[in-house]
């Protein structure tokens, strides 16, 4: 059975890096919250047109630096001193000067192993499915077009209204994602 | 920085279109040259592997031979892809935007050669996990304080941070690939390794605050890495490698031979797809001029060297460093000066560092040099330390050959599959530093928003 085709959003097409800056201050500014605004590269300064903060990633990260830090170090400590205490060449049990490397080296790995995973989880990847798909002119995306998608699930949420707000803004193709 | 001013859809149409054309005959026949190559060393692995470590020319009291120098000369070839992509990113040289991707791809690569070494000369590699801190049914934990387990972790953690990075950078140019697919396998398999990347800014922001943090994780990584690597020698106490300039001094040479590995890439791959317009001529003169000063603080280590053991007063040190010069291994010593010493100097010119043939002979001829520095480390040493009755001339077997000869199999099979298969050159990154991408800044407060 077909699933009843339910509108998503929509969809509005943009010529340039600058229009898209512009237009995303646009929508900010009329109220909008679930919008989007893609393009084939990161586009500086979009964050603050967009109305969004800084990514929250570089606490988690820094989090992770410290456990992988102590876990590293923990783990050296724990092996020499208590799971198998054994002197080499009359060394103290805890030489902690020589574990440096190996803390440093497992410190590194959980941070950057930390960070890609939080990235897509914050990003909500891997998601092979999502409304904008639906658009056949949204695969320039990747290419050299660039976009704002309004969804359907913001409060202020109305298909003309929307569509009209995106050509008001210069948008130079508007589509409702229907799928 | 890119020539022939080209537009966001030339740079995917360029790129892309590598990865989608009919395949080149010439790319065949490099692919079946590599397999071959792969299969040599594949094959004195297996017999290394059944017959033991003995079919090396290692003896006593050179415990150590080819297998650490191609070993210590892979991972220093891996350093210059971190360099570019973390080091220059950070230091907002945009011009690595061309160069990084199949930079970090030569990193991975030359990491996996790199790591088999090491990991067939345990001789009993069905129980290589040993080298790992995992519980085990003797209760015996490895000795932390040992430069060779500091190395399974710091090489590991290059590795592993590396991929990420590559993966983290490729993501958006997989993208860009699903949304060009025209059979339904591309798009499959794009799609599933680009994790439906959507290009928003809702993803872009956190993309790229994790690409400057793996930017930021990956820049001490050029540094310590080989530090540590170089620390499996001078933590030891044999002349000639218990000094402490070894750290920066390897570190200074890895850059340097990746540099130069590089560049030998590059010129290649711009000539093979003609991508003279993003791998410019700029491109190769800028990293002739790091090879120039790499070359250079290589060139000091080994004055310095010399002067340490005279000043030093220690007898063995002496004799080590003038046996290295004139003893036994003598050519390979003056191989090493001449090709890391004087070769480097013809890049004061910019004739001379601007001419492709040149560049890419003294590209070749570092590397040739690099090698041969960390045999001379090796082979000197221990083959004449401190007990003349032990003294020992090492002479590499055929299957020493075969394994480094296989080593490029593995190299190069990986490097044209990933040429074939995936950009080489990253898009977005291009892309984003285009001219046409730069927002002019009175757009940029604008009306409401106020400043940033």
């Amino acid at each position: 059975m077909d699933q009843p085709v339910r509108t998503h959003g929509v969809l509005g097409q943009f010529d340039s890096p600058a229009a898209l800056l512009a237009a995303a201050r646009g929508i900010r500014d009329a109220g909008y919250k679930a919008f989007d605004c893609h393009s084939p590269f990161a586009i500086h300064g979009m964050d603050e047109a967009m109305g969004m903060r800084r990514s929250g990633l570089g606490w988690v990260v820094g989090a992770a630096a410290i456990a992988g830090v102590g876990g590293g170090f923990g783990l050296q400590w724990w092996a020499s001193t208590i799971a198998y205490p054994f002197v080499i060449s009359g060394k103290p049990l805890n030489s902690f000067q020589a574990y440096v490397p190996i803390t440093f080296g497992v410190g590194v790995l959980v941070s950057a192993i930390v960070t890609v995973m939080a990235m897509f989880h914050f990003n909500r990847l891997p998601r092979l499915h999502h409304p904008v798909f639906y658009s056949d002119t949204f695969k320039q995306a990747s290419n050299d077009s660039f976009f704002i998608s309004i969804e359907a699930e913001d409060q202020k949420f109305n298909e003309q209204t929307a569509m009209d707000l995106l050509r008001s803004l210069g948008a130079k193709h508007v589509e409702v994602i229907r799928g | 920085m890119i020539l022939g001013q080209p537009t966001f859809a030339s740079v995917t149409e360029r790129i892309s279109r590598i990865c989608e054309m009919k395949t080149p005959t010439a790319w065949y026949v490099a692919l079946g040259v590599s397999l071959s190559m792969l299969g040599v060393f594949a094959g004195v692995i297996g017999y290394l592997v059944w017959e033991g470590i003995g079919i090396w020319g290692n003896n006593v009291p050179n415990g150590w031979g080819w297998d650490i120098v191609n070993f210590v000369w892979w991972v220093g070839i891996g350093h210059a892809g971190t360099l570019i992509s973390a080091i220059l990113f950070l230091l907002r040289q945009r011009w690595r935007t061309s160069i990084n991707r199949f930079a970090e791809a030569m990193t991975l690569f030359a990491v996996m050669c790199a790591l088999t070494f090491p990991g067939v000369h345990v001789g009993r590699v069905w129980v290589a996990y040993y080298m790992f801190p995992v519980p085990n049914q003797m209760g015996v934990w490895p000795n932390w304080r040992s430069p060779l387990l500091w190395d399974i972790f710091a090489v590991g953690t290059y590795f592993t941070v590396s991929l990420l990075f590559w993966y983290v950078g490729l993501v958006p140019d997989l993208a860009t690939l699903r949304d060009r697919a025209k059979s339904k396998l591309r798009r499959i398999v794009f799609g599933a390794l680009s994790l439906g990347w959507r290009g928003g800014n809702r993803q872009w922001r956190h993309y790229e605050l994790a690409y400057l943090i793996l930017a930021g994780l990956s820049t001490p990584l050029v540094l310590s890495v080989h530090s540590v690597v170089s620390t499996d020698f001078c933590v030891s106490i044999l002349p000639g490698w218990h000094t402490t300039i070894f750290p920066p001094y390897f570190v200074a040479g890895a850059i340097y031979s990746g540099f130069a590995m590089v560049v030998t890439l590059a010129i290649i791959a711009r000539a093979l797809f003609k991508l003279q317009d993003f791998i410019t001529m700029r491109h190769l003169e800028l990293m002739a001029k790091v090879m120039l000063v790499t070359g250079m603080m290589v060139g000091y280590a080994y004055m310095i060297e010399f002067f340490i053991s005279w000043y030093s007063g220690n007898l063995y040190e002496r004799f080590t460093f003038i046996n290295r010069a004139t003893g036994q291994y003598a050519w390979a010593y003056w191989t090493m000066i001449t090709c890391n010493v004087a070769v480097p100097q013809i890049f004061w010119f910019k004739r001379l560092r601007s001419s492709l043939p040149i560049l890419f002979v003294a590209s070749i001829l570092i590397n040739v040099g690099m090698w041969f520095e960390r045999f001379v480390i090796v082979a000197t040493s221990l083959a004449q330390d401190y007990l003349p009755s032990s003294w020992d001339y090492y002479r590499p077997t055929l299957f020493d050959v075969g394994m480094f000869v296989g080593s490029f199999g593995l190299f190069f099979t990986m490097f044209l599959l990933f040429i074939r298969f995936l950009p080489f050159i990253a898009m977005a990154e291009v892309k984003g530093v285009l001219p046409q991408a730069t927002v002019p800044h009175d757009a940029h407060s604008g009306s409401t928003g106020g400043g940033h």
